[in-house]
């Protein structure tokens, strides 16, 4: 019945899908952002990219010739105030969206983008949950999830320090913290069974002190501290730590640092592995001497005063992706406007580079990108640790099989699965 | 359990109570004295603390002494104190003391909006770290952990001057006479010749200093961001109400009981951490609705 509709409906709408929709006079585009509240250091440095990115973009021509508008939604105003501007900007025409940051906004975001009809692009969010629980046809990230994210730090770890025996993790208390502690556990003892977990704490978002836990992980001395945390709690953390010498005798595990290495500057010691949240570094070994890559970071040094982290990269590939189908679907019609659902069918297998590697768009939507992690040094060539050792993961061999789930999927994986993920190693 | 890890958790719990305290006085000693909840002392918390890692930036980046934090902090805690404090009271709180208490509530919420927004305005949203008062000191290793002097040592001594320094002030020097006999019925102090209009500014500055020196105690120990000031005032209220309004010695030992009960969750029970200071707060308030060390007051009417 489902598929005799849509035939029907596909036959109807062949006289008008031959039209070329009217190019409008600016691509409009609305990004959900953290403009306020403490995610705002990864929100903040994401608009100025944007910005930068954009201008840069329709100076060379816009989009198919046509300028791209940005209008930005916080949100850090709240789910409510999000939605409801959200669904504001789509009822004023906007062509996009983009959003969000937070995993929460993003799954309130997914379905009424997909009621609204409107294409929307999951630019920052980790959770793994949107495509493995629901289709959407309106809906892509353009980045990896949790699950990548994790398995990476996890292969990392196992192959810089595979002899450890002990681990313990203080991430904060919320959604990301205790989501991204399932995927790692799993991974962890389906990957190094042996592995003994001595400690779990999961102290409140946000808070201001980690003294008693760093006391009992003093006592403890696990080999290994994982903590995913981010933003002002994963410095409070790690400068309290370095302070009281727990990061001299337990090797830290922090997937997000790479988002605060210039403000911890000489205070993260060497010797802590440093992850990402993808193939987002502001030295990649495969870009750095790349002319585009180059004019973007001492763009956004100009702009900004900081170099450039992980959610600037992540914005840069959304942007790539929209200008990437809108080109593809402007080249299937031959040179014309595409329609909305034009654009939409080009993300199908799309392929577009921001300023990391290529990111392809698999069948579910989910996007295929590769990891990056290394592990800290102070060098004195910056004021703040850099990454050695760097090992960049293909993403495909990390990310859930379309139609798994992360968890279950993670949980059957073998040792031998250490071996099978390409890996391409620098010194730095 | 055994012993050490005993005394660890009786050490984490001391240095945490120490700071919780020297913010929770200053919220109980206005309390105590001009019956006003102030909310915005959670800013004057940050701004302290804001202050302190700015002004010890800067003479650092001038290359004085890290050792030069300490007399800042002070600094600090007095500029809040008379730059913020004092015109709040001045130009806002004194209109409002006879007024509804709901009404006083939602004045200095709303002045603690506003001072967020300025803090935001000022430093922006990237977190400030400033350390050097607690590098400076170093560090004592007890028992195979290590501890920074700042934290296990200097801050409880501070809190415990702060407390005997705070008894003092009030019950052997004039000015603390004054406010202790304003506090007892402002009408009589009025009528015998004491300025309560005087009283109540002083004692607002010395309370919002108070506020700018715990925010300036925290700040080596902390990253210092938006929303650091709402954090706290939720403590401190936590720690002001178990004790009792306006109860000094009972703030301390609330914050106390308070700090090591935290400690302790995260040695036995991780996960209960967050929720055991607002638990000891619900079982005193549960049977002492006064606190724990305040007595029912005696309505005039």
């Amino acid at each position: 019945m489902r598929k005799f509709l849509l035939t029907t409906a596909a036959i109807l709408a062949a006289p008008f899908a031959a039209l070329a929709a009217e190019k409008p006079a600016e691509l409009r585009v609305g990004i959900t952002t953290f403009l306020t509240g403490p995610a705002s250091v990864f929100g903040v440095p994401a608009r100025d990219a944007a910005e930068i990115i954009v201008e840069k973009l329709n100076a060379e021509g816009g989009i198919g010739g046509v300028p791209v508008r940005l209008s930005f939604i916080d949100e850090g105003a709240g789910a409510e105030a999000l939605t409801t501007e959200f669904r504001r900007q789509v009822e004023a025409g906007a062509h996009a969206m983009m959003g969000a940051i937070s995993s929460g906004n993003c799954q309130t975001l997914a379905p009424l983008a997909e009621d609204l009809k409107v294409l929307n692009l999951m630019w920052d969010c980790g959770t793994q949950q949107i495509f493995e629980q629901n289709d959407y046809k309106y809906v892509f990230r353009t980045q990896a999830n949790a699950t990548p994210e994790m398995l990476a730090t996890v292969l990392y770890l196992l192959k810089v320090k595979p002899d450890f025996k002990t681990i313990a993790v203080v991430n904060q208390d919320y959604a990301w913290g205790r989501d991204s502690w399932q995927i790692f556990s799993a991974a962890l003892k389906a990957l190094k069974p042996d592995v003994q977990v001595v400690g779990e704490f999961f102290p409140k978002f946000g808070a201001a002190d980690f003294s008693t836990e760093i006391s009992r992980l003093q006592a403890m001395q696990p080999d290994v501290i994982l903590s995913t945390s981010w933003g002002g709690d994963l410095d409070t953390f790690i400068q309290q730590a370095a302070q009281r010498g727990l990061m001299n005798s337990s090797t830290f595990v922090i997937p997000l640092a790479e988002s605060s290495l210039e403000r911890l500057g000489s205070t993260l010691p060497a010797g802590h592995i440093i992850g990402a949240r993808g193939d987002h570094y502001f030295l990649h070994p495969e870009r750095r001497d790349d002319a585009d890559f180059q004019a973007f970071m001492t763009a956004f040094r100009e702009k900004t005063g900081a170099h450039a982290i992980y959610p600037v990269f992540h914005m840069s590939q959304a942007l790539a992706a929209l200008k990437a189908a809108y080109d593809k679907a402007i080249a299937a019609k031959g040179g014309e406007w595409p329609e909305k659902d034009d654009v939409v069918a080009a993300f199908e297998g799309l392929t577009f580079q921001g300023l990391g590697r290529e990111v392809t768009i698999r069948e579910d939507n989910q996007g295929i990108e590769a990891q990056l992690l290394g592990m800290s040094v102070q060098t004195g060539d910056y004021p703040f640790a850099t990454l050695e050792n760097i090992m960049i993961f293909d993403g495909a061999a990390l990310t859930t099989p379309v139609g798994q789930e992360s968890v279950a999927w993670v949980s059957q994986l073998t040792p031998e699965y250490v071996e099978s993920v390409k890996i391409d190693a620098y010194e730095k | 359990m055994n012993l050490t890890i005993f005394l660890l958790a009786l050490f984490d719990g001391i240095a945490y109570a120490a700071l919780v305290f020297s913010v929770a006085v200053g919220l109980t000693l206005i309390f105590g004295v001009m019956r006003i909840l102030n909310v915005a002392h959670g800013s004057l918390y940050a701004v302290g603390a804001y202050l302190t890692a700015t002004l010890t930036g800067y003479a650092l980046a001038l290359g004085f002494a890290p050792l030069l934090a300490f007399p800042l902090m002070i600094a600090s805690a007095v500029l809040v104190g008379v730059l913020v404090g004092g015109p709040i009271e001045w130009l806002l709180l004194r209109r409002i003391y006879n007024k509804p208490e709901v009404l006083q509530l939602l004045v200095t919420f709303a002045v603690f909006m506003i001072l967020e927004d300025v803090q935001r305005l000022v430093w922006g949203t990237q977190p400030y770290f400033q350390a050097a008062a607690l590098q400076a000191l170093g560090m004592v290793r007890v028992f195979g952990v290590n501890y920074t002097v700042y934290q296990l040592i200097l801050l409880p001594l501070l809190a415990l001057t702060l407390l005997v320094g705070l008894r003092f002030f009030l019950r052997h020097t004039i000015l603390g006479k004054l406010i202790l006999a304003t506090t007892e019925d402002r009408e009589a102090a009025q009528s015998i010749g004491i300025n309560a209009d005087k009283v109540f500014l002083v004692t607002f500055i010395v309370g919002a200093a108070l506020a700018g020196l715990g925010g300036a105690l925290a700040s080596p120990t902390t990253s210092i961001l938006p929303g650091m000031g709402a954090d706290m005032i939720v403590l401190s209220f936590a720690v002001v109400a178990t004790a009792g309004l306006g109860q000094i010695e009972g703030a301390a030992f609330t914050a106390l009981l308070i700090g090591l009960g935290r400690s302790f969750a995260v040695y036995v029970w991780p996960e209960t951490a967050v929720l055991v200071p607002y638990l000891i707060m619900l079982i005193v308030l549960l049977v002492r609705p006064e606190g724990l060390f305040g007595s029912p007051t005696a309505r005039k009417i």
